[in-house]
């Protein structure tokens, strides 16, 4: 038998530390809701896609430095031109975004007379209208909307009341924070960001079923416990499979951001990040939240015997 | 389960890999490319519903523009060429593999309305200001000016459309007077005889020629013109003038139209996006494989065999579904590679578990199947499910990840609950089990 190290005891006082997880989840969820109200009004980095514009993907077959690029489009009168350098196997390659349609020649006119002496080829361009990129929003809208509903149908479902609100908390938690990081980490918003939220808005329920079905079956097994320590105990149980289903979506991800294409970069990214929350947060936020909830009803049951045995005698 | 029943799942788990082996061979002929991957153009266009001819409805429009563009779009030669409506006024153009984008985009998006009209007697300084704006004023309802081709000239015109490039049978490329290219056409039986009765009518006019709102030539008609034969001259380079007599074969636009979105993948960019997907894919996959076998030993190894039947299986249904398989879809791929274990840690940690308390080796899988089976499946509910909405509410690539992501995670519940099971059941009768 073979085991993490350090795993085979057991015993961390996950419950104990819920305080201080509280803590970090508001601000992580804070700066979240910060995201969304920012982009709310218009000033988050939305992405091309949703907003309109251009995105060339261009190569020169002779390095020119970003400096005098930049420098070039400023003259050329296209200053407001982001431009990424990406990697290649031969020459440069270049990822210019533009938030206004319509420039695409310019664009490769005043590339050709920056590089001079280059070959400069056009290898891709994504031109994106306002209607269609007002379409996407409201497509992106929608998908989220559903991934709402449908969720919550699920989680309504499949547990009962208070692991039902616990899981809802932690999958909102979940996304509202990975939203956080994808503001703080300066990236487009795109749809593909959106379908990262999405897959996780559904993967991290995965956690959260391991660790709940596990307190429930120990519910039954240990009913006469403090539930506080059947909580821990079944937190301490499964740790080690919510980790390895963590880490094997994780691997293939952090492939994804080496390896892969620029395009699923930022996608990768936000989903690592997301995963890594939600094994966190199925630890830290979900259970804990199940803790609270049963203490609150104990201190409102015992109130309500001290209000009854406290009345005046008739 | 009884032996009788593990080996006909594993006859029949045999089969269908068999067949899904078959089914994908060769897999660049069997797999749909997306754009993305396998390069080409994306076009949507939008019918300009303002510029309707009158009594025209968008739905008629948007049926002929796009009955014009695939004429247009076989002239020019593409393979499998995809050109559907989307909405009320858009068109969706998808030309995988293209050569040339810029010019399918000036084939496509000309409108290619060929009018004739009659230039007024009138001198165009009456009807104009000293700044040289027409004066509304002055020109009435019935006429009106128009640019020529050539910069700066104007021409004074007759509102009146007398005939439109609905007449022609035909147009071709010919050589005009001075070997300089000129667009001839030829026109229908009928519409020759119009021709015929309007150039009669209107000798010593001059008749405009008019494409998409500008002037290319305005001949005087000397004599009444029969046989409905005549050519468009307008300095045209040999390519214009091809590309021309193209448009005006497959017909005019019944609106002009705009394009409100692009997309061009070069096919350099295309194979780079495949070449880093697969690395990205086989990095991912390998390092899961290596982590189960590293961890769970003999169980990570079987584990390991249902993940390559399962991405086998994968493959296979991307062709029969005839799939589309984009950049995302690749990376949805490499992801569900790591979902698609989860089951089996979940069901190898409860082995091992009931295991540790005692259990004996027959009796602990039973269970660890048993116990961890409702988990598995549950857990993995919502990740169908928002793979279902991504595939019903995405486009293109977001599509792509979707069809991935839907039928890795459905695929690995069925080999996780079925493949390793049937294999456990092999091992049950081995007393020192390794998990």
């Amino acid at each position: 038998m073979f085991e993490l190290m350090g795993w085979k005891k057991r015993d961390w006082n996950f419950v104990g530390m819920r305080y201080g997880a509280f803590a970090f989840s508001g601000v992580l969820i804070a700066i979240g809701l910060y995201a969304i109200v920012m982009m709310g009004l218009g000033k988050g980095k939305m992405g091309i896609d949703f907003v309109g514009g251009l995105t060339m993907n261009v190569a020169i077959d002779k390095v020119v430095s970003l400096d005098d690029i930049r420098k070039g489009f400023v003259v050329g009168g296209i200053g407001e031109a982001e431009i990424q350098q990406i990697q290649s196997a031969t020459g440069q390659r270049l990822l210019i975004k533009l938030r206004k349609s319509g420039q695409d020649k310019d664009v490769q006119a005043l590339l050709t007379k920056i590089a001079v002496g280059a070959v400069v080829t056009v290898e891709g361009v994504q031109e994106v209208g306002p209607a269609v990129g007002e379409k996407l929003r409201e497509q992106a809208a929608w998908a989220v909307l559903w991934a709402i509903i449908l969720i919550t149908v699920y989680i309504w479902f499949r547990f009962e009341y208070r692991f039902g609100i616990a899981a809802a908390i932690a999958t909102a938690h979940d996304v509202i924070a990975m939203i956080g990081f994808a503001y703080v980490m300066d990236k487009d918003f795109t749809m593909l960001i959106v379908t990262a939220l999405l897959t996780l808005a559904g993967y991290s329920l995965t956690d959260t079923v391991v660790v709940f079905d596990r307190i429930r079956e120990n519910l039954r097994l240990m009913h006469k416990q403090p539930f506080n320590d059947i909580v821990n105990k079944s937190i301490n149980e499964i740790l080690s499979r919510t980790f390895v289903t963590s880490l094997t979506v994780l691997l293939p991800l952090i492939a994804i951001m080496i390896y892969g294409s620029h395009v699923t970069y930022d996608f990768a990214m936000v989903l690592i990040a997301g995963i890594v929350i939600g094994t966190y947060s199925s630890w830290f936020v979900a259970s804990p939240i199940l803790v609270e909830w049963e203490h609150r009803k104990r201190l409102a049951a015992v109130a309500m015997a001290a209000a009854s045995q406290n009345q005046p005698k008739r | 389960m009884i032996a009788r029943y593990r080996d006909i799942i594993l006859a029949v788990l045999a089969a269908l890999t068999l067949i899904a082996g078959v089914s994908i061979y060769p897999l660049n002929k069997k797999i749909n490319l997306g754009l993305d991957l396998q390069g080409g153009m994306q076009l949507v266009l939008e019918v300009e519903t303002d510029k309707l001819p009158k009594g025209t409805t968008v739905q008629d429009a948007c049926e002929r523009a796009i009955e014009i563009i695939r004429n247009r779009v076989d002239a020019i030669g593409v393979a499998e060429p995809l050109i559907q409506k989307q909405g009320e006024s858009w068109i969706t153009i998808q030309l995988p593999g293209i050569k040339d984008p810029q010019k399918a985009i000036d084939l496509i998006g000309q409108t290619a309305l060929l009018e004739f009209k009659l230039v007024s007697p009138k001198a165009l300084d009456e009807v104009i200001d000293k700044d040289g704006n027409p004066v509304a004023k002055k020109l009435g309802k019935d006429l009106e000016v128009v640019a020529g081709k050539d910069i700066g000239s104007r021409y004074l015109l007759e509102k009146l459309q007398l005939m439109t490039g609905a007449s022609l049978a035909t147009a071709s490329v010919s050589t005009g007077e001075m070997g300089e290219p000129v667009v001839s056409f030829q026109m229908t039986n009928e519409g020759g005889r119009a021709f015929a009765k309007l150039t009669g009518d209107h000798v010593n006019r001059q008749l405009a020629i008019v494409l998409d709102g500008k002037v290319y030539s305005a001949p005087v008609i000397r004599s009444r013109i029969g046989g409905g034969s005549g050519i468009i001259e307008g300095r045209f380079s040999w390519d214009e003038a091809r590309n021309l007599a193209l448009v005006l074969r497959a017909g005019a636009l019944p609106a002009p139209v705009r394009i409100i979105n692009k997309e061009v993948v070069g096919p350099s960019l295309g194979k780079d996006s495949i070449d880093r997907g697969l690395k990205a894919a086989v990095f991912g996959t390998m390092l899961v494989m290596l982590f189960m076998a590293f961890y769970y030993r003999v169980s990570g190894v079987i584990a390991n065999v249902a993940l390559a039947i399962n991405f086998l299986f994968l493959l296979a249904i991307l062709s029969w579904l005839k799939a589309t398989l984009t950049l995302p879809g690749i990376a949805g791929i490499a992801l569900t590679m790591g979902m698609a274990v989860d089951g089996n840690v979940l069901i190898l940690e409860r082995i091992r578990e009931e295991l540790r308390s005692g259990k004996t080796v027959r009796v602990a899988i039973d269970n660890g199947y048993s116990r961890a089976l409702a988990t598995v499946v549950d857990s993995h509910v919502t990740t169908l499910l928002t793979a279902a909405i991504l595939f019903f509410l995405g486009s293109g690539p977001i599509k792509g990840f979707a069809v991935t992501l839907f039928w890795g995670v459905f695929l690995s519940l069925f080999t996780a609950i079925v493949i390793t099971r049937a294999v456990f059941e092999m091992r049950k009768q081995h007393v020192g089990l390794s998990i």
